[in-house]
């Protein structure tokens, strides 16, 4: 499916007290089925905005937004979200954690020996067997943030939304995740949408880079396709001209074309 | 062999060895090394008990009298102690009842309050509008001395009892509403988008994410109802008459049985503490880790 989500000049202001605040203008954004985006640019230019209004969490002002030939009214379990801040609730255990969506989402199918299944599969899906019955707070921040990654994955979307998921990370762990997720995105073919500042993160995780200019009112800029060989390896990458190209298309945007005047 | 002594035998000591604090001495003899912690713990408390008790003979010698002593007190409470359940009519009954009676109307009032409290407050956390409705007459009230409602109490009801347990509610309700209240607007964001994104049903929402997440904001409301409850309940007791710690106080003092009022003293603090206690170790349950 060629358009599987579809933003049509999205439009979103906010009104706060010092007037309106216009932080999208004009964005339009079509994502296959099946496809790796990344959603690029400064902070505050309204990447994670397109994540809110594609996940059903903000309502655009003016536009229309589809997901799969349905216009995206509110959120839902269709479309998963990782967040920034991997939001575990601190009084369920990690499977519990995970059991909670895939209740939700299977729970009036399957049965209760099904449903643990499928969590128990989430949970070795991101290598997490044995934290099951740990606590959020017994688990270092990359755990939680694989345990995200599942909970979200368990919900079998047919959109994966992450916003800045490995943002909060040091950068060994976040290494290791986004070799993770490579292997994840391989195995499952999940249609996924990422918010992202990190340009080496994109690149290795994407194929198209949406590359925003700066708010207010920002818009998408530029789109790169992103035509590295599947699968992906960081260290085999590190020496092929096509993914400096890539990279350095990505800087250019970033850094010369769109910088950012330093507030 | 000679091997040549050191001629610096005399010189002073090397200025690492501080003189040895009796502690560290001990932590170094092997078999009492495990105690070291426990005596750390248990020494400040102790000789800060002691001192009181200095203090206070000091204070009953200068009072010539008129002020017991520890002594004297500890045997009228062994005496009192003895027998804690007897029951001579109304007005005379064992110290055991007047501390069962007090905790019960504590209780009753404390149990209503939270019955009501803390709907109350999920509500108007929950609910803008309720909160800014019921913000004027909240702030209006609260700041009012539980025992100013006391004559409403004995109007309404037209018992000593029941009066007091009213005070009792009155006074606890207001911790916990705003407490529950505070909790419910302070549940993270986070939470409830993934509520938002699980599609989870209200039901749901509050029993997986409202009742946990606030759960520790409650407890504290709940502990400071409580400490205020048993602040309230001895000097509601003092002015309604009855069975019960603060009219036991009131009847000492027309006794002159001064011993006896410093054991109520000791005994209210002790159950107050125990409260207290109870209620954090609750807390420290149900914070799941958090941050509180």
């Amino acid at each position: 499916m060629d358009r599987f989500v579809e933003l049509e000049n999205i439009r979103k202001h906010f009104d706060t007290k010092k007037g309106r605040f216009v932080a999208l203008q004009d964005v339009n954004l079509t994502i296959r089925q099946g496809e790796f985006v990344s959603l690029i640019g400064h902070s505050g230019c309204g990447k994670s905005t397109v994540l809110n209004i594609i996940a059903g969490l903000l309502d655009p002002s003016d536009g229309i937004a589809l997901c799969n030939g349905r216009e995206i009214d509110g959120p839902g379990p269709e479309r998963a979200v990782v967040f920034q801040n991997h939001s575990l609730l601190p009084w369920l255990s990690c499977y519990g954690n995970i059991l909670l969506a895939v209740e939700r989402v299977f729970g009036a199918r399957e049965s209760k020996l099904q449903l643990a299944a499928r969590t128990e599969e989430a949970l070795a899906l991101v290598g997490l067997q044995h934290a099951r019955d740990k606590h959020p707070h017994e688990i270092s921040g990359g755990m939680k943030q694989r345990v995200g990654i599942a909970r979200a994955l368990a919900m079998e979307p047919k959109v994966l939304l992450m916003d800045e998921p490995f943002g909060a990370l040091d950068a060994l762990t976040r290494a290791n995740l986004q070799d993770e997720m490579v292997k994840i995105v391989d195995q499952t073919g999940s249609t996924v949408v990422m918010v992202t500042h990190d340009v080496d993160e994109a690149v290795l995780l994407s194929d198209r880079i949406v590359m925003m200019t700066n708010g207010p009112a920002a818009t998408v800029g530029e789109i790169l396709p992103v035509n590295l060989p599947r699968p992906r390896n960081r260290l085999a990458l590190a020496s092929d001209p096509a993914y400096h190209a890539c990279r350095s298309a990505v800087l250019d945007f970033l850094y010369q074309k769109h910088k950012r005047e330093v507030a | 062999m000679t091997v040549a002594k050191p001629v610096a035998a005399n010189l002073p000591l090397p200025r690492r060895r501080k003189p040895v604090s009796p502690v560290a001495r001990l932590a170094a003899t092997p078999w009492l090394a495990p105690l070291v912690p426990l005596l750390r713990a248990v020494v400040p408390p102790v000789l800060g008990l002691l001192a009181f008790l200095l203090l206070w003979t000091l204070v009953s010698q200068l009072s010539k009298g008129s002020l017991p002593g520890p002594v004297s007190t500890w045997a009228s409470a062994r005496e009192l102690f003895a027998d804690p359940f007897y029951q001579n009519g109304p007005n005379d009954q064992g110290i055991g009842w007047n501390i069962l009676m007090s905790l019960g109307r504590v209780g009753m009032g404390f149990g209503m309050a939270a019955l009501v409290g803390i709907p109350l407050g999920f509500m108007i956390g929950r609910f803008d509008f309720l909160a800014r409705m019921t913000a004027p007459v909240i702030s209006l009230l609260r700041p009012v001395s539980p025992l100013a409602w006391l004559p409403i109490g004995l109007l309404v009801f037209k018992a000593a009892s029941p009066a007091s347990i009213w005070v009792i509610f009155i006074s606890s309700i207001w911790p916990m509403i705003l407490n529950t209240a505070a909790g419910v607007r302070a549940v993270p964001q986070d939470y409830l988008n993934v509520a938002r994104v699980l599609r989870l049903s209200e039901w749901k929402v509050f029993t997986v994410i409202l009742l946990p997440a606030t759960l520790p904001h409650m407890l504290t409301g709940v502990r400071l109802a409580v400490g205020t409850a048993w602040l309230v309940i001895v000097a509601a007791e003092m002015l309604t008459g009855g069975v019960g710690l603060g009219f036991w106080v009131w009847d000492e003092w027309n006794n002159l049985n001064v011993e006896h009022i410093l054991i109520a003293i000791f005994v209210v603090g002790l159950v107050g503490l125990l409260l207290e206690q109870a209620l954090v170790w609750l807390a420290k349950k149900a914070s799941f880790g958090q941050e509180n």
